[in-house]
């Protein structure tokens, strides 16, 4: 169709002026986009730039090296090891199967490990480093490397792990650490960023776990550039991690070592302390377990055995177990008598065998009765009439007035998990508690530490080194932290007159030395190595009539849970008194003859510095003890001390 | 110098068409495509391959091909129009059943060599056809609703096709080309009020829809709408586009990081850096300043165009080439206004700088139209 000239003009004219009004449209489009433009890249410029950074960079936490834990001489207790492991990369290893296969035929990896690993590895993005085996020895580990080319992967790594060097020894003092669980992070309410680096582990059990704070160190970051799938394109700045603060003990590892070894097979405790300063030297529960168990990860079977033990194993019974003293209570009530002015040195008091009061008969220990009684006698033979008579003269507010100035029935703060407070029972306290008046009964159960009274092995440590040193010594067991020494301060003194004390000095002193003395048969010889002590022995049943009528049942035909508890303390060296000691036996019968043997030889032990010679023992015992010795499971040599600075301050 | 005469009084022949070509134009087109090319390059991590070398030889046949529509005589085209159209809708018929699927939708056919997209050459061809056919009305009949409604059938076969394919964005700039190119033919403007009214009742009617039986839009296009409409909803799923691509913008400033060293690039935080989110990559590099050179760039061609198409005093040629330069403008807007977080993301890629073939060659013949409009203006 042939257009005519004027169609063409109008035509034109038409899409002119349309093209106007889309060209307006063109230049008020391009106009917004422009200004869209302006405002993203201009005017929020700034927070788009660090939304960009947030995207970029990521923050890796670097684990802190937790600090080390020494005995008082620098013996290592807790450090660090590597902990040789092999991870693989899933996107670098090709065919995953065969090259864990290849693992497998080169490290000892049970099927369920590879199982689990074959899980993990599949469950986590392809560039991200998988765990498959850990523990390793060096000789795995060197194997794994010669193999490198035909396992494509695989990485051999290095970290840390705890480890304790001394193992079982020290798990009652030292503990152990594990990993972080969310019941953990609820208890605490610690926030700390380096809980949630993974396999992180916290202490979670005595020392490991009271200083934590201090050992824990500060996490360090890695600030990377991520891409968005989160690989780690490149390390952009590094911020160390603070390693933690290094923690000495008070307590020495040989005589640690000595006491736990002296006391295996028996369900014991037992505690020394440096009567000068307060020092814990040693803090000993037997049986124990080896800590490393619970680093690695305890199977069931073993946390089942350890758990079902009737010794308890897990159980710290110098410090947790509450025991009644038994006849090492009598010291408490015969200074509470002088101080009070109740009894005089001389005055005697007759023993019959038994004395009534209020209704019951109150027996001693002897049948038969000790004869008149004074009161260096009464402590040497401990006579228990002596005590109820002298009891009822002091009463039991002064007694355990006298009790908590010596460190029982009061908390002694340790940095350990189960610290027990005892009990110096009062009127007031049973009137609470029962809600029943106190009786003089009750008096006299008290004053041979039988009744209501309850005390730990450390109780009577420290009780002890209070009556040896007649000063108020509070237990300690850091020595330093991160080199600058703790504590140090001199006690305060008891407010004792020191010739009560010397006089119950030497009623202990005959305890031991005098061969009348409960614990003669446990002497030591050679004055400087004398030994001031006291035996106790106490009942963990009520007697019944029935067997009251059928006579005394010995210790030894009762089943063991029925057996009384054996019980020493003391001291020594008895002129200038250094060491004390406390020692329990559970159940194991008299405290002559199941816990003085113990608390001499470990007292021993302690003022030798080294497993004592036999001629410190009595002439027909040396061999009986060298065999023991020679049996017990103790450091062939002490254990080298670290390299690692001690004192920095 | 004589190609930017445009009252020329006769047409050149042979050879000398070369020197009559809107070289103005081609230089634009070239300097446009560069971006392209270094961006791609930027994207790949300093590297021509996989994208930036593959868009250049693509770019380069487009050029030629360019050269050759532009030899060739406007009116040769215009008789072609009805064809082109229908081989077009014959291909959109042909993906329909039997072409390759890619994200979801059918989009392709494998060439070999490349992918062919016939939803793209829709764009072009049925401006084309549009063009053809308004050249053919009485001026007088424009308005008549018998023939608004044949044009409205040309439109809508095609827009129909690509929207079950499914490709929203493609579907509605063929819409929007055609619909163009009804307002410059002169249509009563009742029309365009009455169908941008339908237009809010129909997206009313698509939002009240959702959820139920007769669903218009599938779940990933409601999403889409969602997070355009509030990207920080789900900055992981389905925001993460439009978040990210704006960090990337944003985080450009007035000057940007520089060369190879944008973040959000080398991080793999923005996908499909490389086709549809490429205008934020060069945003992130090059700042305020880039982006809006790129702008520039754009509407400088845009202009080219336009004034050819005043030029020309052939009807058909000056609707084609103001169809091409709407068809051309839609492209770019709606792909900026998407990176940005003005308009929901569609998938459009940005003209002459996404890496495609299919989108670059139609482009490249469509200028190569626009070439030809310009050389044949004589009368």
């Amino acid at each position: 169709m042939k257009k005519t000239q004027k169609e063409i003009e109008d035509s034109a004219r038409m899409i002119g002026r349309r093209s106007l009004i889309v060209g307006g449209v063109f230049v008020g489009t391009g106009a917004v986009l422009a200004g869209r433009m302006r405002y993203l890249q201009v005017e929020r410029a700034d927070d788009f730039r660090l939304l960009a950074e947030e995207n970029r960079i990521n923050l890796r936490l670097l684990p802190p090296e937790r600090g080390l834990i020494f005995d008082r001489s620098g013996v290592l207790l807790a450090g660090n090891e590597q902990n040789y492991r092999i991870t693989l990369v899933r996107e670098d290893a090709g065919d995953v199967d065969a090259v864990l296969d290849e693992v497998a035929r080169l490290v000892n990896m049970d099927l369920r490990a590879l199982e689990r690993a074959r899980e993990e590895i599949r469950r986590r993005p392809g560039f991200v480093p998988v765990t498959i085996a850990d523990r390793l020895s060096w000789e795995e580990m060197s194997s794994v490397a010669v193999n490198a080319p035909a396992l494509p992967g695989v990485n051999p790594e290095v970290g840390l792990s705890r480890a304790y060097p001394l193992g079982a020894d020290f798990a009652h003092v030292v503990g152990y650490v594990g990993p972080v669980s969310d019941w953990y992070l609820e208890q605490t309410g610690d926030t700390d960023p380096v809980l949630q680096i993974p396999d992180f582990q916290v202490g979670r059990y005595n020392v490991e776990d009271k200083v934590e704070d201090v050992l824990r160190g500060r996490a360090g970051t890695s600030r990377v550039e991520v891409n968005a799938s989160g690989r780690v394109m490149r390390e952009v700045d590094r911020d160390p991690a603070t390693p933690g603060g290094d923690v000495q003990l008070t307590v020495d590892a040989g005589l640690q070592n000595y006491v736990e070894a002296r006391m295996s097979g028996e369900s014991a405790g037992a505690v020394v302390m440096d009567c000068v300063s307060g020092e814990v030297l040693a803090i000993a529960s037997a049986p124990t377990f080896d800590p490393n168990l619970f680093v690695r990860g305890i199977s069931t079977t073993q946390w089942a055995g350890l758990n079902e033990d009737p010794y308890r194993p897990l159980a710290n019974k110098a410090t947790q177990g509450l025991y009644p003293p038994g006849s090492t209570y009598k010291m408490v009530v015969a200074l509470a008598a002088l101080e009070g002015g109740f009894i005089t040195a001389n005055e005697t008091i007759p023993c019959a065998g038994s004395i009534e009061v209020g209704n019951r008969r109150f027996h001693c220990w002897r049948r038969g009765g000790h004869g008149r009684m004074n009161l260096l006698e009464s402590l040497s033979q401990s006579c228990d009439v002596y005590y109820y008579e002298l009891a009822q003269r002091v009463g039991i507010e002064n007694i355990s007035a006298m009790a908590r100035r010596l460190g029982c029935g009061v908390r002694h703060d340790l940095p350990l998990s189960g610290i027990a407070e005892g009990l110096a029972p009062t009127m007031d306290w049973k009137r609470r508690r029962f809600d029943e008046e106190w009786v003089v009964g009750d008096t006299l159960n008290a004053s041979i530490g039988q009744g209501f009274v309850l005390s730990s092995p450390l109780h009577l440590a420290v009780m002890t080194a209070r009556i040896a040193s007649g000063r108020a010594l509070e237990p300690s067991l850091i020595r330093s932290i991160d080199g600058v020494r703790q504590g140090g301060e001199d006690a305060p003194g008891l407010g004792i007159d020191p010739a009560h004390l010397a006089l119950v000095h030497r009623g202990m002193w005959q305890v031991s030395n005098d061969p009348r003395g409960t614990a003669y048969r446990s002497r030591t010889m050679g004055d400087a190595y004398a030994i001031a002590g006291k035996t106790g022995t106490s009942q963990v049943r009520n007697i019944t009539a029935a067997e009251r009528a059928a006579g005394v049942i010995r210790n030894e035909d009762l089943p063991w849970e029925r057996r009384d508890h054996a019980l020493f303390v003391g001291f020594a060296p008895f002129d200038n008194p250094r060491y004390a000691v406390s020692v329990l036996v559970e159940h194991g019968g008299g405290g002559s003859t199941a816990a003085a043997p113990i608390g001499r030889d470990i007292l021993l032990r302690a003022q030798v510095g080294d497993v004592p010679p036999p001629e410190l023992y009595p002439v027909g015992q040396r061999r009986e003890i060298e065999a023991m010795h020679d049996s017990l499971p103790i450091f062939e040599t002490p254990p080298v001390p670290s390299g690692r600075e001690l004192t920095r301050a | 110098m004589s190609f930017l005469e445009y009252n020329v009084k006769s047409t050149p022949t042979g050879w000398r068409k070369i020197l009559h070509l809107n070289w103005a134009l081609a230089l634009l087109l070239v300097s446009v495509a560069s971006v392209g090319f270094l961006m791609l390059y930027s994207v790949a991590g300093g590297s021509f391959s996989p994208w930036a070398e593959t868009q250049m030889q693509r770019f380069a046949l487009g050029f030629l091909a360019m050269l050759i529509v532009a030899m060739v005589p406007i009116w040769f085209w215009r008789n072609m129009s009805v064809l082109a159209y229908v081989v077009s809708l014959l291909l959109l018929l042909y993906v329909e059943f039997f072409g390759a699927t890619g994200g979801g939708a059918q989009r392709w056919i494998d060439l070999g060599f490349m992918r062919l997209q016939p939803s793209e050459m829709a764009k072009i061809t049925v401006v084309m056809m549009l063009a053809a056919y308004y050249d053919w009305l009485d001026l007088g009949k424009v308005s008549h609703p018998l023939f608004v409604a044949i044009p409205l059938l040309i439109i809508g076969v095609p827009v129909g096709l690509t929207f079950i394919q499914p490709d929203l964005g493609t579907s509605l700039l063929i819409l929007m080309g055609g619909g163009a190119v009804l307002f410059m033919a002169g249509v009563h403007w009742l029309y365009f009020a009455s169908v941008i009214a339908l237009g809010i009742g129909a997206v009313t009617a698509v939002f009240s829809s959702r959820g139920t039986d007769w669903a218009l839009l599938a779940d990933y296009q409601y999403a889409r709408i969602d997070t355009f409409l509030d990207p920080s909803s789900d900055p992981l799923g389905a925001g993460y586009h439009i978040t990210q691509s704006q960090i990337a913008l944003g985080s450009g400033g007035w000057t940007g990081r520089g060369f190879m060293q944008g973040t959000q690039i080398r991080g793999d935080f923005l996908p499909e850096s490389h086709t549809d989110f490429i205008f934020p990559t060069l945003a992130e590099e090059f700042g305020f300043v880039g982006a809006a050179s790129l702008l520039l760039l754009y509407v400088l061609i845009l202009i080219f165009c336009i004034a050819t198409a005043l030029m020309a005093r052939d009807r058909f040629a000056s609707l084609l080439v103001m169809g091409i330069a709407v068809t051309f403008f839609l492209y770019f807007a709606v792909n900026m206004a998407m990176v940005m977080g003005l308009a929901p993301v569609v998938g459009v890629p940005l003209p002459l700088v996404s890496y495609g073939g299919s989108a670059m060659l139609v482009l490249m013949v469509a200028f190569g139209l626009v070439q030809s409009a310009h050389i044949h203006r004589a009368r």
